[in-house]
């Protein structure tokens, strides 16, 4: 290291590592519900910091634009975002955060462009190849969360869009992108091939995510997410800056874990999710439901009285119970079969929803205590001694045949162990089949009752007739 | 190969290694406001912004470091308030327990 580094420089320094630190020991915080908020704000004050230690850099000769910039920027985060935050509904967070992914996106992507029309051809190899896997995650994570946001909206059709020759034609406009990355890097005079690569990479953005269903998005997210990370590493590498490099090496890190953890909650592979087009699939008919056994319907009445007099009630919520916004009265249930002493407990899928622990988040917002929110490797073990286990809006993740059946297209994938409780009440909209059109036989297992109908009616019905029980 | 892109590569992965170790230690109940707080911390591309917006390469460098400001101030902003909101929903029960 260089022995006279100017005092300032060093200013800088000591400022970032305290800053690193501040978000290594804000992220720590997260590990639990208690000191999670205080682990934010110190996260908060370690982007201060970042932000301070930039302004003593020695390359910034005026402040007028980026006074305006942090002024503009955070008065479209705080006066225009705030009421949006505070009123959007959790169901709606994966596509805002995907909006915010985007934001920041730009942010990376735009510098690494500045910086290389100011380097020019001066720039090193090492130098060139940052910026160009800066630009390339970059355009790929603005386009790829643009879409994101899209589907999830419902501004695109949610549904996979697909056509033949696609996952060939995504690898090929991948090599061709590194291809011209390599060539930028060997050779920084080659501008058109730098542009180009941004160009590709914003294409796969979108090539990436159409063929995405809703139910794969948390994958997706996830994944943008890590690739927002290393494009700041990649910033951090370019622009010789340690702070960046750590900070984005924890969010990639952060992101590619929970693919990875919602990946394996499904049983498929990266390539599959990123490729599979899985809601497309058809889904095989099990045997069971093939042979026309019935399913077997519960009245409201009937249901109320089981569950008040069980010992134990395992609430397994799906993704069908926030569309139907029936959360609240969900925890008004529960709250009823407590006063009377029914222990209630909450079986969380780990893709219950559209992002990773989407569920606990829709949960938490009705004000369903945390410590009613069990995981399901915590919780598969209490089904045996549930009286009832109740599900609302949930399908894959509680069919059996993920464990029995190999012909089926989830076969393999973790399930919540609802068919051994003593009883299972199924709450559900219709007759049809679930969310990827696979068909269940635990609606027609013996032990299980169907109450059909739409979620939050059926609920407050359950509500109302506790009452009287 | 020099010593600062030696120096850089360990950095990365150091940081990567207590990344997995942090990470790993988020209980699913988590997972959401975790993604938005990493959300939130992207934006530390405001660092790179910042200095884009303020150096005398020209006005074109200035232009994109601005627009790059308000990006990544929108970001960090925003993420930290989303998390914080989410974060404010965690609670345990106060009611007595029969």
């Amino acid at each position: 290291m260089n022995p006279d580094l100017p005092a300032r420089e060093l200013v800088i320094q000591a400022i970032y590592l305290v800053s690193s630190v501040c978000f290594i020991l804000g992220l720590r915080g997260l590990s639990g519900p208690e000191k999670a908020r205080g682990g934010m704000a110190l996260a908060a004050v370690g982007m201060l910091l970042a932000v301070v230690g930039t302004l003593l850099h020695a390359d910034i000769v005026r402040y007028d634009w980026i006074l305006a910039g942090l002024l503009i920027g955070s008065f479209i985060g705080v006066v225009i975002g705030r009421p949006l935050f505070i009123s959007v509904p959790m169901t709606a967070m994966p596509q805002w955060v995907a909006l915010s992914h985007a934001a920041g996106a730009v942010a990376a992507t735009l510098v690494g462009m500045n910086e290389y029309l100011h380097l020019g051809t001066a720039a090193s190899p090492g130098t060139m190849a940052s910026l160009g896997f800066e630009v390339l995650l970059g355009t790929l994570t603005v386009t790829g969360s643009v879409m994101a946001f899209g589907k999830l909206q419902e501004i695109l059709p949610g549904r996979p869009v697909t056509w033949p020759l696609q996952n060939i034609l995504n690898l090929l406009l991948a090599a061709v992108a590194l291809v011209l990355l390599v060539m930028a890097a060997v050779n920084p005079s080659l501008s058109w091939a730098f542009w180009t690569m941004a160009i590709l990479g914003g294409a796969l953005g979108i090539l990436m995510v159409l063929p995405i269903g809703g139910a794969d998005m948390p994958v997706v997210i996830s994944l943008l997410n890590a690739y927002a990370g290393l494009s700041a590493s990649a910033m951090g590498f370019a622009l010789d800056n340690n702070l960046l490099i750590i900070v984005g090496a924890l969010d990639g890190t952060s992101g590619l874990l929970l693919s990875i953890l919602m990946c394996k909650a499904m049983n498929r592979s990266f390539a599959n999710v990123l490729f599979g087009a899985f809601g497309a699939v058809g889904g095989g008919k099990s045997a069971a439901i093939a042979s026309g056994v019935e399913m077997k319907e519960i009245s409201p009445e009937d249901a109320a009285v089981r569950l008040a007099y069980a010992g134990l009630v395992v609430v397994v919520p799906g993704y069908g119970l926030a569309v139907a916004q029936a959360q609240h009265a969900l925890r008004e249930l529960t709250e009823g079969l407590e006063k009377r002493g029914v222990e209630v407990k909450y079986a969380i899928h780990p893709v219950a929803g559209r992002m990773p622990g989407h569920m606990n988040v829709l949960l938490a917002e009705a004000n369903v205590p945390y410590d009613r929110l069990f995981d399901m490797e915590e919780v598969n073990g209490d089904f045996e001694r549930a009286d009832v286990a109740l599900v609302i809006g949930a399908n894959d993740v509680v069919n059996p045949a993920a464990r029995k059946d190999p012909a089926s297209p989830i076969y393999g994938m973790p399930i919540l162990d609802v068919d051994k409780a003593r009883m299972v009440i199924v709450m559900k909209r219709g007759r049809g089949a679930g969310f990827a059109g696979i068909e269940n036989e635990l609606f027609v297992d013996p032990r299980t009752a169907m109450l059909f109908g739409d979620a939050k009616a059926s609920l407050s019905r359950l509500v109302t007739e506790l009452k009287t029980v | 190969m020099n010593l600062t892109i030696v120096i850089q590569i360990y950095v990365f992965v150091l940081a990567g290694v207590v990344g997995y170790q942090v990470i790993s230690r988020v209980p699913p109940l988590l997972h959401t406001p975790l993604m938005s707080a990493a959300n939130a911390i992207t934006g530390i591309s405001l660092v790179g912004s910042l200095v884009a917006a303020g150096s005398d390469h020209g006005s074109l460098s200035n232009l994109l470091g601005f627009i790059a400001v308000i990006c990544a101030t929108v970001n960090v902003v925003g993420g930290f308030l989303i998390t914080d909101r989410m974060l404010k929903m965690f609670r345990r029960d106060t009611r007595p327990r029969q």
